[in-house]
C-alpha cells in the first residue's frame, strides 16, 4: 500500500486519465443495462405479471410466434387440469390490434382474452374489475396518455366497441404494446373480425390462444406426457418471452453490447498495466534488489489496480445513474434495477482485475540484475 | 573451533571465496568472475577498479545475491547466498544488504524521506533507523520532501546512501555512485560513504571508475578479466590484500 498509494497520487494525470475511461465504459453499462430491463419490461411485462407457470400451445407451433399462430381448442383446458401436479388451466387468447378512443386517442393494443372466472384476470387498481362483454380493463400507463374511466375503444376496420371500464396497476405490455383485458368470448369476436350485429358461427367460440398452466407450489408436472395426452407443445413462462415478437433479437443486441463492453473493458485495462508496468521496470528492478518479494510487488500493483477500477466504476455508476433517471421520464424503454446495476459494476471490476492482472504479472519477471550498470 | 568460526563470522562482512561465475558469450564460455577470494572486515571500505567488462558489476551481483556464482562461498555476515533459496536471498538482501546505485536509482514517486521509509515497509525490520535522524547525518533534513526531480545528482546519491543504511545492513554494495557527477560533488559522495560505513560499521565494496576518489577508501583492488588483485598503484588509504587471503584461509 505505502508506494501503491504514493504513486497514485504521482501519476495521478495517467491514473485519472485511465479512470475516465473506465468510468465511461461504466456510464455506457448502466444505461445498457437501463435499456436491457426496459426493453425486455417493454415486450414481455404483461406476461410476466400473469400468475402462470406454462403455456400450453398448438402441437409443434413456430415456438418464436407462437402467441400470434397458435390456435387451441377450448376443452384442452379440462385435460390440462387433470395432469398430476398442475393446480389450474385456463384458456388464454392473445391478439395485437389497432384501437382508437372515442376521444380521438389511437392506441395499439395487445388484447388478452380471459374467462370472467378465471384465476388469470387480474383485479383493477382504479376503476372496476371487468364483468362482462364489450368492457375492456387496461394498462395502467395508458391513463397517462389520455385515456379514462368511461371512454370507448374502437378497434379498426370491424368498429368493435369496448367501454374502459378500469386500469391494472402499472406496466403491463406485450411486444412494446400496451395490454387490455377483455372477456374470452369478446376476444374471440374480435379474433374472428365478427363486426357488431354479425352472427357469429359458434367454432369461433372453440379456439383460443393457448392453455395457461399453473402448477401446484414447486411441483414440475410431467410436461412431455401431458403435451402428448393433450395434443399441445408446451413453453414454461420464460420461454414463451421468445416468442413476443422482437423479444429475443432485442435482448441479445444488447447483451452482445454488454459483452463487448466488458472485453474492451478487460483489454483497454490490461493494455494499461502492462504500459504502466514496462515504464516501472527499472523502479521494479531496484526495489526487488532492496529485497522486495513477489508478493509484495504483486500486492502493492493489484492494490493500484483495484482502487484505480473501484473509484472510476463508482464515478460512472453516478453519473450513469443521473442520466438514466432522466432517461427513465422519456419514452425511452428504460428501467434501472439495483441489482442489475450492481452485478454489472461488480463484473465491470472483477474483469478489469482480470485484464490489470495480465499486466500485473509482469513484474514478477523484473530481474533485479537491471537494478544494476548503466541507468536512468 | 565452533567459538572461532562464531568470532570470524561476527568480524566479517563479506567473505568471498574461489568464487567463479561463467558467462554465455555467443558460443564461448566468459569467467565473468575467475576464482574471485574477497574478505570485507565490518566498517571496510574497499574500492574496486578496473576496465568495463573486467566483472566489477559481477563482482557486486554475487555478492548482493542477485546472481548466484557456479564455484566457491559466498557469506554476508552469517548468511550463506550460495545455499539460500531465492525467497531466502530476498530476504538476505532486504535486511542484511543495502545498494546504492548508479545515478541513485530512486524511485520518482516517493519524497526524500519516503525514499527512506521504503526499504522499513518491504517487510520486518529488527532494528529500523529513523528516516529523519538518517536524513540529517546525510545533510539532506531540508529537502525531506522533495522528489528525485527536485533534488539534484549528488543530493539524490545522498539520499540514495542514507536509503540503503535505512536496515542497519552488514553490507553495502556501492556500484558507479560518482558516474554522473562533477568531480567536487564525487570526493563529497565518496566522502561520505567513508564517513558512514566507518561510522557504522558497514563493510562497504564501491567499484568505480573514479580513480580520483580512492583516496578516501580503506584498501583498493584492481578488477582484470574477471581476477581480483590488489592494485599496483599506490591508492587508497592502505594498501593491503594480504589480509583478506588469510581470512579466507579460516574458513
Amino acid at each position: 500500500m505505502f508506494f501503491a498509494l504514493r504513486e497514485l497520487s504521482f501519476a495521478r494525470g495517467r491514473f485519472a486519465l485511465m479512470g475516465s475511461v473506465v468510468a465511461l465504459i461504466a456510464v455506457l453499462m448502466v444505461l445498457l443495462s437501463g435499456l436491457s430491463v426496459g426493453l425486455v419490461n417493454d415486450g414481455v411485462s404483461g406476461l410476466k405479471k400473469l400468475p402462470v407457470s406454462s403455456f400450453a400451445f398448438e402441437a409443434g407451433v413456430d415456438e418464436s410466434a407462437a402467441f400470434t399462430r397458435s390456435m387451441v381448442e377450448i376443452d384442452k383446458a379440462e385435460m390440462w387440469v387433470d395432469v398430476p401436479g398442475v393446480a389450474d388451466a385456463a384458456p388464454f387468447g392473445l391478439t395485437l390490434v389497432n384501437t382508437r378512443t372515442d376521444r380521438g386517442v389511437d392506441i395499439d393494443l395487445a388484447l388478452f382474452g380471459v374467462e370472467l372466472d378465471s384465476w388469470l384476470l387480474p383485479t383493477a387498481a382504479t376503476g372496476s374489475d371487468l364483468s362482462g362483454p364489450g368492457q375492456i380493463l387496461l394498462a395502467g400507463t395508458l391513463a397517462d396518455e389520455g385515456v379514462a374511466i368511461g371512454d370507448v375503444v374502437v378497434v379498426d376496420q370491424i368498429d368493435k366497441e369496448l367501454e374502459v371500464v378500469g386500469f391494472v396497476d402499472g406496466q403491463h405490455t406485450f411486444g412494446h404494446v400496451d395490454v387490455g383485458y377483455v372477456d374470452l368470448s369478446t376476444w374471440q369476436e374480435i379474433r374472428a373480425g365478427a363486426r357488431p350485429g354479425d352472427e357469429v358461427p359458434n367454432h369461433v367460440y372453440r379456439w383460443v390462444t393457448a392453455i395457461a398452466v399453473l402448477n401446484e407450489g414447486d411441483a414440475e408436472p410431467d410436461v412431455a406426457a401431458a403435451d402428448e395426452m393433450a395434443g399441445t407443445t408446451t413453453m414454461t413462462l420464460e420461454e414463451s418471452f421468445g416468442a413476443s415478437p422482437g423479444y429475443t433479437a432485442e435482448v441479445m443486441t444488447v447483451q452482445m453490447i454488454q459483452w463487448f463492453l466488458y472485453a474492451i473493458s478487460a483489454l483497454v485495462v490490461g493494455a494499461f498495466f502492462t504500459v504502466v508496468a514496462i515504464q516501472r521496470r527499472q523502479e521494479i528492478a531496484v526495489m526487488r534488489a532492496m529485497g522486495a518479494s513477489t508478493g509484495y510487488l504483486l500486492r502493492d500493483s493489484i492494490t493500484q489496480s483495484v482502487i484505480l477500477l473501484v473509484v472510476a466504476t463508482a464515478v460512472g455508476l453516478g453519473i450513469g445513474l443521473a442520466l438514466g433517471a432522466g432517461l427513465s421520464a422519456t419514452e425511452m424503454p428504460f428501467a434501472l434495477y439495483p441489482s442489475a446495476v450492481a452485478a454489472a459494476s461488480a463484473f465491470l471490476v472483477l474483469l478489469g482485475l482480470v485484464g490489470a492482472a495480465f499486466g500485473v504479472l509482469r513484474v514478477t519477471r523484473v530481474d533485479p540484475l537491471t537494478a544494476l550498470g548503466a541507468s536512468r | 573451533m565452533t567459538t572461532t568460526t562464531t568470532e570470524t563470522t561476527e568480524r566479517v562482512g563479506l567473505m568471498m571465496s574461489g568464487v567463479t561465475l561463467l558467462h554465455a558469450d555467443g558460443e564461448n564460455e566468459v569467467r565473468a568472475l575467475d576464482d574471485v577470494s574477497l574478505t570485507v572486515r565490518p566498517g571496510e571500505f574497499v574500492a574496486v577498479v578496473g576496465p568495463s567488462g573486467s566483472g566489477k558489476s559481477s563482482l557486486l551481483a554475487v555478492a548482493g545475491g542477485l546472481i548466484k556464482p557456479d564455484a566457491g562461498r559466498v557469506q554476508v555476515g552469517d548468511a550463506d547466498l550460495v545455499t539460500a533459496s531465492k525467497r531466502d536471498l530476498a530476504t538476505i538482501r532486504r535486511t542484511q544488504i543495502g545498494f546504492v546505485f548508479q545515478s541513485a536509482n530512486l524511485l520518482p514517486a516517493l519524497t526524500a524521506i519516503d525514499q527512506l521509509r521504503l526499504p522499513l515497509t518491504l517487510g520486518r525490520v529488527a532494528e529500523p533507523r529513523d528516516p529523519m535522524q538518517m536524513l540529517e547525518e546525510v545533510g539532506m533534513a531540508d529537502r525531506a520532501d522533495r522528489r528525485p526531480h527536485q533534488l539534484s545528482g549528488g543530493e539524490r546519491q545522498r539520499v540514495g546512501i542514507a536509503r540503503a543504511l535505512m536496515t542497519r545492513p552488514r553490507l553495502l554494495l556501492v556500484d558507479e555512485p560518482t558516474a554522473a557527477l562533477d568531480s567536487k560533488r564525487s570526493q563529497e559522495v565518496v566522502a561520505l560513504l567513508a564517513r558512514e560505513a566507518h561510522k557504522h560499521g558497514v563493510a562497504t565494496v564501491m567499484v568505480t571508475h573514479d580513480r580520483d576518489v580512492l583516496h578516501h577508501c580503506d584498501r583498493v583492488l584492481q578488477m582484470t578479466d574477471g581476477k581480483l588483485a590488489p592494485s599496483t598503484k599506490s591508492e587508497g588509504r592502505t594498501i593491503a590484500g594480504g589480509g583478506s587471503a588469510r581470512l579466507s584461509r579460516v574458513f
